[in-house]
């Protein structure tokens, strides 16, 4: 087993374990599915829309080349400025000679989930800027010195006394168990960080190829402040980003916060395009967007499974997964968690080491259902452990099949082997759950099945 | 710039060959019961999007209903008035209760009015101001674009609401609207934003739907998160 792998299962096997943990998620989930029924009711055709969105993402990535240059036409013509970056390296030297260009020192960052792919803190710290996160979430995994656990609710893993002691630590607050105080503890300390920023970073979720517009949604207006006060706002985003028009957005806003949060809209979405016009009086006197590749091309040119480019980060297959209920967040150790994680993760960062990802799933499909864009993924988690054996295959796995294909499809050698069932059971219990079971990833915390006494041909013959 | 060519040409490679369309089969059939994919033209692809969006009633009196009910559950304050003396009015006796000291506002028909009658230090936030000084103002008071019926959503833009910030910074958001500005649903209020700024949209524009709010600490609500904690829209 590769590091990657080995450590998945360390990590899942004791987050199980772990009933707080399982309180804590299953009690933020399930007010969720409530509040995501009661927003998809309203809707008068929740499938169709469904259905409409999937067509609109499918007609965005099959013809990606046209719109992206549409929308960095658009964009640069109200005085934008497009960057290209084919990998993470490249997306973080753009984004570190922009800042040197200005001679900037502080950044404020609102959400970016491909600026943790690309691990754009760690690089920004270690050129000598202080990046700040204003999102309240990711502000406080950013004082724990964590990954999010959720790409949608980072902060989902941590009670609210967790919290407290941690600002305790980190901010010198006072102790308190109210949620409220807790949040207006991070807005006091963030506020003086908006108005003194260089530099803000934002992400976005939807690229308008029509208009050359990045919209952001959000609730907590964080990156409206970001977007709006420092004098230049940079804002990162995957190359799939991109819709084909500006009318998309009503199907997509609404999808987007039903899905993602039950909300029928967050509470702000945001269109940005271009720097402060000549007639306005605020916002930034650049704007910046980098657009970035890191092998998602490898994913768009999978034709099988290109439709997991379709994906709005809504995180409502995360939120109805039954594995990621119970092993959380970080035992996957990605970007991006859940079921979509364990599609796209092989893609983005080689089969062979993340492979173990497909097999993270119950095949139940409750992610697949859930998919606003209709993004087939329990089949292509199949359909990545049929790439990944294919390409590598394990002698061990083709032997044993080999050899089960022998004797099944022999009567005779079957009818021979069929009475060592019941001998091996008997001696079974003096090596039960120890090294040399072969079933020991069953019987260490479970029992066998009994074979039966006597098999049905035995049976049948007795009967007459 | 090399970036730039070496993804498009990945994208060209890669999109040569073809997925497998929505609700039709690897081999090009159609399983039975499923529709083609429809490459459909701009309007005809903006009706049926509102065919499967919430209903919104026609008549001026069932959307105000509807905005009223989304207000109510999303916490913003919504005052339908008779008049614009009743909203001015009204906006006094919020001023008095939350003992506003400062607001911050810009140049408008309905905003001018308000800012006339309350009588306190303004920061104009028409033409360049100062940041610290709209962060000291206990509430930004702006017009909009529209009222969304469909989700109780305020439409505001950098050019009729005063900039980006006005609608942020301040800890509560006080909207000026009048009833002509009530838009049914998503796919209207983005028509209306195309066929009014046809030489050029401005650089801001945004759907505030509610009070700014978080649920990440333990998924429990709080209002005011980084914008304001309080929204309140009067119109007449």
């Amino acid at each position: 087993m590769n590091t990657s792998a080995s450590q998945f299962t360390k990590d899942a096997e004791r987050i199980t374990r772990d009933l707080r943990h399982r309180e804590l998620i299953q009690t933020a989930l399930s007010k969720y599915v409530v509040a995501r029924d009661a927003k998809k009711s309203r809707f008068q055709d929740w499938e169709e829309a469904r259905q409409t969105a999937a067509g609109i993402k499918w007609d965005a990535i099959n013809h990606l080349d046209k719109h992206l240059v549409e929308f960095a036409k658009n964009l640069e013509a109200r005085g934008g400025k497009v960057h290209w970056a084919g990998n993470g390296e490249h997306a973080r030297e753009i984004i570190i000679k922009i800042i040197a260009d200005r001679e900037a020192h502080s950044i404020i960052k609102s959400k970016v989930m491909t600026g943790e792919e690309i691990h754009l803190n760690e690089a920004l710290e270690k050129a000598g800027y202080s990046v700040v996160e204003s999102d309240l979430g990711e502000y406080i995994v950013q004082l724990r010195h964590e990954a999010p656990y959720h790409f949608v609710f980072p902060a989902m893993h941590l009670t609210r006394g967790e919290i407290s002691e941690l600002f305790q630590k980190e901010l010198g607050s006072e102790p308190t168990d109210s949620p409220e105080e807790l949040t207006m503890i991070a807005r006091r300390v963030l506020r003086s960080k908006y108005i003194t920023a260089d530099i803000g970073i934002s992400g976005a979720n939807f690229a308008i190829a029509e208009t050359g517009m990045i919209s952001i949604t959000e609730n907590e207006g964080n990156a409206r402040l970001t977007c709006a006060l420092p004098k230049v706002h940079i804002a990162l985003m995957g190359i799939e980003k991109v819709l084909p028009r500006l009318d998309d957005l009503a199907l997509f806003l609404p999808m987007l916060g039903t899905a993602g949060a039950g909300q029928m809209m967050t509470c702000y979405n945001t269109l940005y395009g271009g720097p402060r016009q000549i007639d306005e009086s605020d916002g930034p006197e650049e704007f910046h967007v980098v657009l970035l590749d890191n092998h998602r091309t490898r994913l768009l040119a999978d034709a099988e499974q290109r439709d997991a480019l379709h994906c709005i980060r809504c995180g409502a297959c995360l939120n109805v997964c039954p594995i990621y209920k119970n092993i959380g967040g970080h035992s996957y150790g990605t970007t991006y968690q859940g079921p979509v994680g364990c599609v796209i993760t092989p893609h983005l960062r080689g089969l062979q080491d993340w492979k173990h990802l497909s097999f993270a799933s119950s095949l139940c499909g409750a992610c697949t259902q859930a998919c606003p864009v209709k993004i087939d993924l329990h089949h292509h988690l199949l359909q990545s452990r049929r790439n990944a054996r294919s390409q590598k295959p394990v002698w061990w796995e083709k032997t044993a099949f080999k050899m089960f294909s022998i004797v099944a499809n022999s009567p005779f050698i079957w009818g021979m082997i069929k009475p060592f069932a019941r001998l091996g059971q008997m001696f079974h219990p003096l090596i039960k759950a120890t090294r040399l079971d072969p079933a020991i990833a069953w019987t260490r915390s479970r029992e066998l099945p009994k074979v039966a006494p006597q098999t049905f041909k035995e049976y049948w013959r007795k009967r007459k | 710039m090399r970036d730039r060519e070496s993804i498009l040409e990945r994208i060209h490679e890669a999109l040569m060959v073809q997925a497998p369309v929505p609700g039709i089969g690897k081999d090009g059939a159609q399983p039975a019961g499923s529709a083609p994919p429809q490459p459909v033209s701009e309007e005809a692809a903006a009706e049926k999007i509102s065919n499967w969006l919430p209903v919104v009633g026609e008549a001026f009196e069932d959307q105000v209903h509807l905005f009223a009910a989304n207000s109510a559950d999303l916490k913003t304050e919504f005052y339908l008035l008779g008049s614009q003396v009743e909203m001015l009015e009204r906006l006094m006796t919020i001023a008095k209760e939350e003992n506003w000291k400062k607001i911050g506002s810009h140049h408008g028909f309905l905003t001018d009015a308000a800012v006339a009658v309350l009588c306190l230090p303004v920061c104009e936030t028409t033409a360049y101001y100062d940041v610290n000084d709209l962060e000291s103002c206990d509430a930004g008071i702006s017009e909009c674009e529209a009222l969304i019926a469909q989700t109780g959503s305020v439409l505001v833009s950098s050019r009729t609401s005063g900039g980006r910030a006005l609608s942020a910074l301040p800890p509560h958001h006080v909207v000026l609207a009048t009833r002509d500005q009530m838009l049914p649903d998503l796919p209207s209020a983005i028509t209306f934003l195309k066929n009014k700024y046809t030489t050029g949209f401005p650089s801001f524009i945004s759907f505030i739907t509610g009070p700014s709010r978080t649920g990440d600490i333990e998924r429990i609500l709080v209002l005011g998160a980084h914008g304001p904690k309080k929204l309140t829209i009067l119109c007449y």
